[in-house]
């Protein structure tokens, strides 16, 4: 039989006003095992925390029942209380009898006489604990960054400047993301490259940075402080180590007609190619879909004409194998395909152009050399049509995203007024469901745009973009005029919705990290944890969680690296001892846990056990590992055969407190 | 393969080409059109006010119809096609609507939405094929640019009509191929031809109908085939610069040799 003491607090008047607290701590001394039952003003103050260690000293207490507010609010404090005086800290239980009482019952004998049943409950529950000890397991202190943006650039820069070691996997050849391919950056209008290109320097330079380019995640084992990560690097047929980037295979190269998607496909690569000047690492890669040598075995020019012999046909994917304490996401965006909005005649007209497009159109590295012309024609373009919310705030049911995309309202005030600018003999029409800037100086600049520039915002949506005789005619409707408009436009830019990096999806099946319904990581907390994913060990910096523009990014990216850095600076982690546990004679090996747990904590062993008569037989079993595991009881919920239990909160303590409530 | 059909009255009357037609075709592929017995008006305009009950009636009744025989349920005419889809997805997903026209028709078994309601165009594409139309072509229309035309009314709200995406469809498209004729894409195919206002305000029906063939004309097409009585109506009598307008079952009839 335990030794219990119930303690109840008044919490000022917030409980003691509809909790006849005398009355509690009388009915709960009549229950069985409890030793000492008391009341007091505030439990949690000094005096009050003393009185329980003196109580559990003086009367030998084996267990404790505080009456109080919630567990999130003090359940550690009154485990510290407990531990100080000798007890083990999980032979604490609260009966929340503010949050679940006091506050939500007007009438004090109803307040009253809950309370004592919560009391009776936590009583019950207290009988059946079993002191648990907190284990402890290592942390590898290295982290990985998946994702080479400015997110994954800001991120591991955070986390290399505390001294830790960082690693960052790319997919494609370079690091940069899509802040490389923007030309200016709203509201201030400095230019992309010359704020991304030094940090990507920065990346290359610092010791404490390994960047994977041409690399994808391609397994993930393990847990908080503990990843095991498998990383392909994929062949890029170039030696790294010796190409210098020097760039004469991708002149020399004869396929000359490879889409450039970092111009995404306005303009034409070789099949030998470095993305672009500023790459980084500025090693040439071979694109084995259109090498003929790779193909055919016919050519070889590139390894002809490098000086340094850093071409290597044979080259093959290569598996590293990594240990990390903690792992970033930062996979980042991409804009939505435009195939399921023909009204606007995407696919029918070159002219017809996304914003990320018109972006190099605009940019002086672009295919154009920053002169704007009509892909079309290549002539200059007089009348230009802008198109908000393509895919945003849609009916998710039918095309697009439900989501508003949050960074187009800036980036097209930003391409109407570079183009006023640049050009003032062009006309340029906006059409908006809403303007949305709110950011420091964004509703200053889209101001700016329409007062300044004379760009036309229109309230209403473009139906139908008709190519014709060379002319885009848009036809429209103005809301606020209460009109149709046609336009003849030379060029119609489309403000396409962003959506999660397709690579995000698998990704977080083998982080087992949780998504929302639009494939954007979830984060643990909306509000107090936007940064970190329910899945321990896992963290969120970027598009990836959500659309952003870049200071929302970097901030973001900062903060990952904050709640990196506080986890790598720990040696050990201490472990939730309130973790699932399988009862190995029970278990039959199911795997209904194993299916259901949604952190991979569960993994199956073939064990020995003992049989009669001396004789052994080998059955296979689950078996729980307690630093991953966070305790959630899927599994056992899911256990037929009822082996599976939850330390601390097992079966048998649930049923022993709905009994005790249902008395 | 018998079908129960709806013709509606304009293929009686100005549009009986698309009825004759469509009807030598199917006999010519292999099919039945079993023509429902004192079949009405299926009113033409599906009704916007979400309460009406009335001018769904004559719809029900086709539905109906055609559930008794265990048949599915062709149509031609875009516009009766239209309303008696949406009718049909009406009974079968409103509550409200299905207890109040069954309360007034009183019929022996509940009338629920089950009667599957397929575009001729349809039956071409799911049930005989392009492929097989291919080949029972007997005059390929080499050479022949032809723009498909489809309205407003055949694909719209792609959501209840299900035939095909109604910005970027390719079912009339796929078709004029399989007769051998070069299908011409413009981007007004899909425009409303502005028939609906022909008699109240002539000049806005003249201005949408000569947007449409002038963009047909300028991407190359020679002539424009529809499913629907009015656009076609509205295309040749009211477009600046018309083109030749055809039924789509005309053009198949003269690829399968039957004129």
């Amino acid at each position: 039989m335990q030794r219990i003491g119930v303690f109840v607090c008044w919490c000022g008047s917030n409980i003691a006003a509809t909790v006849d607290v005398e009355a509690v701590a009388n009915a709960l001394a009549m229950e069985p095992g409890v030793v000492i039952s008391t009341n007091y003003q505030y439990m949690c103050s000094q005096a009050g925390q003393e009185m329980i260690q003196n109580a559990i000293r003086e009367h030998k207490l084996t267990g404790i029942v505080v009456c109080s507010c919630s567990p999130r609010m003090h359940e550690a404090t009154f485990r510290k209380t407990a531990q100080q005086a000798g007890l083990n800290p999980y032979m604490v239980e609260i009966a929340n009898i503010r949050e679940q009482c006091s506050w939500v019952h007007k009438d004090k004998l109803t307040g009253t006489e809950k309370a004592i049943i919560l009391g009776r409950a936590a009583i019950a529950k207290v009988h059946l604990n079993a002191p648990l000890t907190a284990g402890q397991s290592p942390v590898t202190k290295r982290a990985l960054v998946i994702g080479g943006g400015i997110a994954g650039i800001q991120t591991a820069l955070d986390i290399a400047d505390a001294g830790f070691e960082v690693d960052i996997v790319e997919k494609k050849p370079t690091i940069g993301g899509k802040m490389s391919q923007i030309d200016k950056t709203f509201p201030t209008l400095d230019c992309a490259a010359c704020i991304l290109t030094p940090k990507m320097v920065d990346v290359a330079q610092n010791e404490k940075i390994k960047i994977y380019s041409y690399s994808e995640v391609e397994a993930v084992k393990g847990f908080v402080g503990n990843f095991h990560v498998t990383i392909r690097k994929k062949a890029r047929y170039v030696d790294e180590t010796k190409c210098t980037g020097c760039g004469l295979c991708t002149e020399k190269c004869p396929q000359k007609k490879v889409p450039n998607e970092f111009n995404l496909g306005l303009d034409t690569r070789r099949a030998i190619y470095i993305p672009f000047a500023q790459a980084i690492p500025k090693v040439a890669t071979i694109d084995a879909d259109y090498c003929s040598m790779l193909k055919s075995g016919k050519c070889g020019v590139c390894s002809k004409v490098c000086t340094a012999g850093a071409i290597d046909y044979k080259q093959t994917d290569q598996l590293i194998e990594q240990e990390y304490g903690a792992i970033v996401v930062a996979t980042g965006f991409n804009p939505i395909s435009m195939d399921k909005f023909d009204e606007f005649a995407y696919s029918k007209s070159p002219d017809v152009v996304t914003s990320l497009e018109y972006e190099r159109l605009m940019n002086a590295a672009g295919p154009t050399g920053g002169t704007l012309l009509r892909p079309s024609d290549k002539t200059h373009p007089h009348t230009i049509v802008f198109v908000q919310c393509v895919g945003s705030r849609c009916d998710s049911s039918e095309k697009g995203k439900s989501y508003c995309s949050k960074i187009c309202c800036m980036y097209t005030a930003k391409h109407a007024m570079l183009t006023r600018e640049k050009y003032p003999d062009t006309e340029v029409y906006v059409f908006y469901i809403d303007v949305r800037t709110p950011g420091k100086n964004f509703d200053e600049f889209y101001r700016r745009a329409v007062e300044d520039y004379d760009v036309h915002y229109v309230k209403g949506m473009v139906g139908k973009v008709t190519p014709e005789n060379g002319k885009l005619k848009v036809q429209a409707s103005d809301l606020l005029g209460g009109r149709q408009m046609h336009i003849d436009a030379d060029m119609v830019v489309l403000a396409a919705a962003i959506e999660p990096d397709k690579s995000a999806r698998p990704l977080a099946t083998m982080l087992t990290a949780s998504m929302d319904t639009n494939d954007f990581f979830t984060e643990a907390h909306p509000k107090l944890r936007p940064v970190e994913s329910p899945t321990a060990g896992i963290f969120l910096s970027g598009a990836c969680q959500g659309p952003k523009d870049i200071p929302e990014t970097v901030a973001q990216a900062g903060a990952a690296a904050s709640k990196v850095i506080g986890l790598l600076a720990k040696d050990n982690l201490t472990c939730n001892p309130c973790v699932a546990k399988s009862d190995e004679m029970m278990c039959n090996g199911c795997s209904a846990c194993e299916k259901v747990c949604p952190y991979g904590a569960i993994t199956y062993m073939d064990k020995e056990f003992r049989g009669p008569n001396r004789t052994t037989l080998i059955r296979r079993v689950a078996s729980v590992n307690p630093a991953v595991c966070q305790g959630c009881g899927a599994c056992t919920v899911a256990c037929p055969s009822g082996a599976m239990d939850l330390q601390g909160f097992s079966n048998s303590q649930i049923m022993a407190e709905v009994d005790a409530i249902c008395k | 393969m018998e079908f129960s059909y709806f013709p509606g009255c304009t293929l009686k009357t100005k549009g009986k080409e698309l009825d004759i037609s469509a009807r030598a075709c199917a006999q010519a592929l292999g099919f039945t059109l079993d023509e429902l017995k004192d079949w009405q008006c299926c009113g033409a305009v599906y009704p916007q006010a979400t309460d009406e009950i009335a001018t769904r009636l004559s719809s029900v009744r086709a539905l109906v119809a055609a559930r008794d025989k265990g048949q599915e349920l062709v149509t031609l005419c875009s516009a009766c096609h239209h309303v008696i889809k949406r009718v049909n997805g009406d009974l079968a997903n409103r509550e409200d609507i299905r207890s109040k026209v069954n309360a007034y028709l009183k019929l022996d078994t509940p009338y629920e939405g089950e009667t599957s309601v397929l575009h001729y165009l349809e039956v071409l594409r799911d049930r005989v094929g392009f492929d097989n139309i291919a080949a029972a072509v007997k005059n390929p229309l080499t050479g022949k640019k032809i723009g498909a035309y489809y309205g407003c009314l055949l694909l719209r709200p792609g959501k209840e009509m299900q035939m095909d995406d109604p910005e970027n469809p390719t079912i009339l498209e796929d078709f004029i191929r399989a007769l051998g004729a070069d299908p011409v894409y413009y981007a007004q195919r899909n425009e409303c031809c502005g028939g609906y206002q022909t008699l109240e305000n002539k000049p806005q029906a003249q201005k949408r109908a000569t947007s449409v063939v002038d963009n047909a004309a300028a991407c190359g097409a020679e002539m424009l085939i529809t499913a629907c009585p009015l656009c076609l109506y509205n295309l040749t009598q009211n477009a600046e610069n018309p083109l030749p307008v055809k039924y789509f079952t005309e053009l198949l009839a003269q690829a399968l040799g039957l004129e």
